[in-house]
This record gives C-alpha cells, sequence and structure tokens, in this order.
C-alpha cells in the first residue's frame, strides 16, 4: 500500500492522511491499520488526564521538550470533547505547544470525541497505532477527565498521568473518585500556586500515606499502605504511584515527572505488568471491533425498513428490546 | 460506518495579539458541526502550515488585522503548495482593502472576508468549497 510505504518511510503527510482514515472509521482503515500492525509495540504510551485547566496541554508541551532534550521523538495525541448540540469541537490544546512547532521529531494531532465513548477509545488506540508505527518512541496522549472516556482510554496508555492543581476547592472532595484505579503518576502542577502542599497531602490521604484529618473521615478509602512507603516499585512487585509537584508553565519538575514515567516503563518491563496490560488493550479494542462489525454484518442482512420497523414496534410496545433483539440475531442462525 | 467531519484550522499570524474576531469566527464554525483547530496568536507562516499538516485539515483560515496580509499570505500559499497541499482551502478574514482582494484571490485564496461579514456567510462558502462527504 502506498500510503502505508510513504509513512514508514517518514512521510509527515502520509502519516496526517492515515490518521484521518483511521480516525473516520470507514471500509479504508481496517487494511491500513492491519499493514501497519506489524511496525507497532514499539512506543511507549503516556496518557495525560486531569479536570479542565489544571495544565494539562502545557504539561505536554514541557514533558515533550523534555523527552526531545535527550534525543526522544514525540508523538501527541490531544482529545478535547465534541459538542452534543452540533457535532462540531473546538480544539484548542496547541495554543499551548506552541514551543514544539518546527521540529520534525514531534508530530501534534488533535481530535474530537465525536460519537460514543466506544467509539473514541477505539479511534484513539487506532490513531496511537498509527504514530507507533510511524516510529515515535514517546507518544502523549491528553484527554480531558471527566468520565469513563478518560478510563477507557487510559486502558490504551502504558502509563497513566493524572494532574492535579491546587485550588478546585476543597481538595479531598476535589480530586475524583476512580482516579486512584488508574493513576500510575500524579503530576500537582501550578505548584508555584498556594496550596499545592494540600493536594499533595490529599493524594497521600487517597494513597493512605498520611493521616486523614478531623472533618475528613470515610471520604478516602486507605490502601493500608505503612505511612513510610517510598513512592514507585514496591518490594512485592506493585506499584505506589509517586506524586510530582510540577510547574509545567516554566518547566519545573517536568524532569522529574519524565523520570518517574521512564521508571514506570521500567517497572512494567520487569513485572508482568506491560503483558497484562497489552492484553486489556487488546480486549478493550477487540471488544469494540466485533460490535461494531457484528452490527454491520447484520444489518446487510436485514431487508430494507426491518430495524426502522422493529425500532417503532419496541417502541410502541409490541415486543420488548431482548426479544427483538433475539430475534435479529436468529439472521445469523 | 464514516465520521468524516470538515477540519477547519483557524490561526492568528502577525504581532498585533488580538484574536477576538478569530475566537468569534471558531465557535461558529464549532456550532456549524465542524472541527476547529484553534492555534492561537502570533503564528507564523510556517507554524500555520506546520500545523494544517498535521492535522490533515480542509480549510485553513487566517485573521489578519495587522495589514500585513500581502506578505503572509502568499507565503503560506507557497508553502502549503510545496508540501502538495494546494487542494486546501485558504480563506483570509480581516481588515483587508478592497484593492487587495483581487491580487489575494489571484495567488489562491479562496474567500475574503471583511470585518461585517457574517459567519453564516463564512459557514456557507466552507461547505460549498469543501467538496467532502461529511456525515452529521
Ligand atoms: N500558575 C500556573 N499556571 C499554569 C501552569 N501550567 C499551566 N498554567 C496555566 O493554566 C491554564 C490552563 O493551562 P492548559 O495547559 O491549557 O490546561 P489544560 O488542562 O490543558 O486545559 P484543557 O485542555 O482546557 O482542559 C493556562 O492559562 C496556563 O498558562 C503552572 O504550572 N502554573
Ligand atoms: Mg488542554
Amino acid at each position: 500500500m502506498q500510503l502505508v510505504d510513504e509513512l514508514l518511510a517518514g512521510n509527515r503527510r502520509a502519516l496526517a492522511r492515515t490518521i484521518s482514515i483511521v480516525e473516520d472509521g470507514g471500509p479504508a482503515a481496517p487494511p491500513l491499520l492491519a499493514a501497519l500492525y506489524p511496525h507497532t509495540g514499539r512506543g511507549h504510551v503516556i496518557g495525560i488526564t486531569g479536570a479542565p485547566g489544571t495544565g494539562k496541554s502545557t504539561l505536554v508541551n514541557a514533558l515533550a521538550r523534555s523527552y526531545r532534550q535527550q534525543g526522544r521523538t514525540v508523538g501527541i495525541i490531544a482529545v478535547d470533547p465534541t459538542s452534543p448540540f452540533s457535532g462540531g469541537a473546538l480544539l484548542g490544546d496547541r495554543v499551548r505547544m506552541r514551543d514544539l512547532a518546527g521540529d520534525p521529531g514531534i508530530f501534534i494531532r488533535s481530535m474530537a470525541t465525536r460519537g460514543n465513548l466506544g467509539g473514541l477509545a477505539r479511534a484513539t488506540a487506532d490513531v496511537i497505532s498509527v504514530l507507533d508505527a510511524a516510529g515515535f518512541e514517546r507518544i502523549l496522549v491528553e484527554t480531558v477527565g471527566v468520565g469513563q472516556a478518560e478510563v477507557d482510554i487510559a486502558s490504551a496508555a502504558h502509563t497513566t498521568v493524572v494532574v492535579e492543581a491546587p485550588g478546585l476547592g476543597d481538595e479531598v472532595q476535589a480530586i475524583k473518585a476512580g482516579v486512584l484505579e488508574i493513576a500510575d503518576l500524579f503530576a500537582v502542577n501550578k505548584a508555584d500556586r498556594e496550596g499545592a502542599d494540600h493536594t499533595v497531602m490529599a493524594l497521600q490521604m487517597m494513597q493512605g500515606l498520611a493521616p486523614v484529618p478531623a472533618g475528613h473521615h470515610g471520604t478516602t478509602g486507605g490502601t493500608g499502605r505503612s505511612h513510610h512507603a517510598e513512592a514507585g516499585a514496591q518490594p512485592d512487585g506493585g506499584w505506589l504511584p509517586p506524586i510530582t509537584k510540577t510547574v509545567a508553565m516554566r518547566g519545573e519538575g517536568v524532569e522529574m515527572l519524565r523520570d518517574w514515567i521512564e521508571l514506570h516503563a521500567v517497572h512494567l518491563r520487569e513485572t508482568d505488568g506491560l503483558a497484562r496490560r497489552e492484553v486489556a488493550r487488546a480486549a478493550t479494542e477487540l471488544d469494540q471491533i466485533l460490535r461494531d462489525q457484528l452490527i454491520t454484518a447484520l444489518l446487510t442482512r436485514l431487508p430494507p425498513g426491518h430495524l426502522d420497523a422493529t425500532l417503532a414496534a419496541i417502541a410502541r410496545r409490541e415486543i420488548d428490546p431482548y426479544t427483538a433483539g433475539a430475534q435479529l440475531l436468529a439472521q445469523f442462525s | 460506518m464514516t465520521d468524516r467531519k470538515i477540519r477547519v484550522l483557524v490561526a492568528k499570524p502577525g504581532l498585533d495579539g488580538h484574536d477576538r474576531g478569530a475566537k468569534v469566527v471558531a465557535r461558529a464554525l464549532r456550532d456549524a458541526g465542524m472541527e476547529v483547530i484553534y492555534t492561537g496568536i502570533r503564528q507564523t507562516p510556517e507554524m500555520i502550515v506546520e500545523a494544517a499538516l498535521q492535522e490533515d485539515v480542509d480549510v485553513v483560515g487566517i485573521s489578519i488585522l495587522s495589514g500585513a496580509h500581502m506578505a503572509l499570505c502568499p507565503r503560506v500559499l507557497e508553502l502549503l503548495n510545496a508540501q502538495d497541499m494546494g487542494d486546501v482551502v485558504v480563506l483570509v478574514g480581516g481588515i483587508i482593502p478592497d484593492e487587495d482582494v483581487a491580487p489575494l484571490k489571484a495567488l489562491g485564496v479562496k474567500g475574503v472576508f471583511g470585518p461585517g461579514t457574517s459567519t453564516q456567510d463564512i459557514i456557507e462558502f466552507i461547505r460549498q468549497s469543501v467538496a467532502v462527504p461529511v456525515a452529521g
């Protein structure tokens, strides 16, 4: 395939085109991805997630510069939400990444969430594969931490960095439930602002490393680890997410964050973590692909108008959706 | 099922730091169902074309208030052509004197939109200029 050959030869326009085809998800996508797949598996994928405005894009910019200083190439995917009203999107993360302009070792792509959440996870995983095949050694994926989508996208990352910032209100309340499960690393950004130490403490409390002050009983789930545990790789083969203070705007703390990411990559390789993540990633992707393909296959077998008639019948309560689903699936037998 | 959207890069080159107009247009295009990549102020032609390439956009919209359009636009078009991206629709908005419109169009700028233009006109123009099947 010409496009694939050009992409593998380092043609950036071919890369951009391939990403569009893969993102749009039409019939041209699977053969491209199939041809690229043998070239994937080399890049380390880093998810950067957190609440709006915590400084994710600024941090991605700083991290990418730091990796470039080490001579590593960096692919960046910046995901922003699609407007549910218009289907359009305003993708503004590049504004914070202007330092990276003109560097052939960098490739930045903005992505809108578009349709359903599962579709987003599929599209993101596929675009990651394309950048991976193109040879980018580190792939940074920025997502706005607002819900299930992040958890799904995190399953496509090897290392997930959750970005917090001081001043989001009561820290313990502001740090969302669920981040503990997906975070491999925490960055407390805007550490130049008052309250950063409070945010660090709140995170340590959630990790069970700091005593919970009066008034916050029951708001955190301690991990039962000793108060003296050191962050990072644990003697029992586990990993305690390190907390790094950063000032992304000035690049402070960013080398430390980068080094933690690299240590996490080493930890994954030395334990069965990498293999487990790759399997989890494959499961998410295959699940979505099977759903898409089964539905498409089913729809092409149905007589025209059949689906609409079934939907109308369900809406009129003439049939329940489970029975209707079973009847549709009978097309396969 | 393809999920194709019109993708537009909105850029603000030059040294004047005022991008209110560009942001109004960016929001209007989003509300019309397009995916708008906003790159911020002080973009050089090189930065604009690099972003257009990486983002694989259908349209590049350049907002210029500084009067530097006759210097910036030819450079953007030249760089686009050098990247084999001559099919990208280039639009210019801002304060453009009437006598400059014809020369800009001769260079390859598809549309020039002055301060009085309604965003609806820009939306219509883009929809007609971009020949892609678009869902949604
Ligand atoms: N004081 C301070 N401000 C920062 C720091 N990092 C980023 N900011 C500012 O915080 C604001 C938001 O930064 P972004 O990088 O756009 O944040 P984001 O999380 O990517 O935002 P969304 O993508 O909109 O969710 C900007 O005005 C940045 O300049 C920091 O370390 N300290
Ligand atoms: Mg951002």
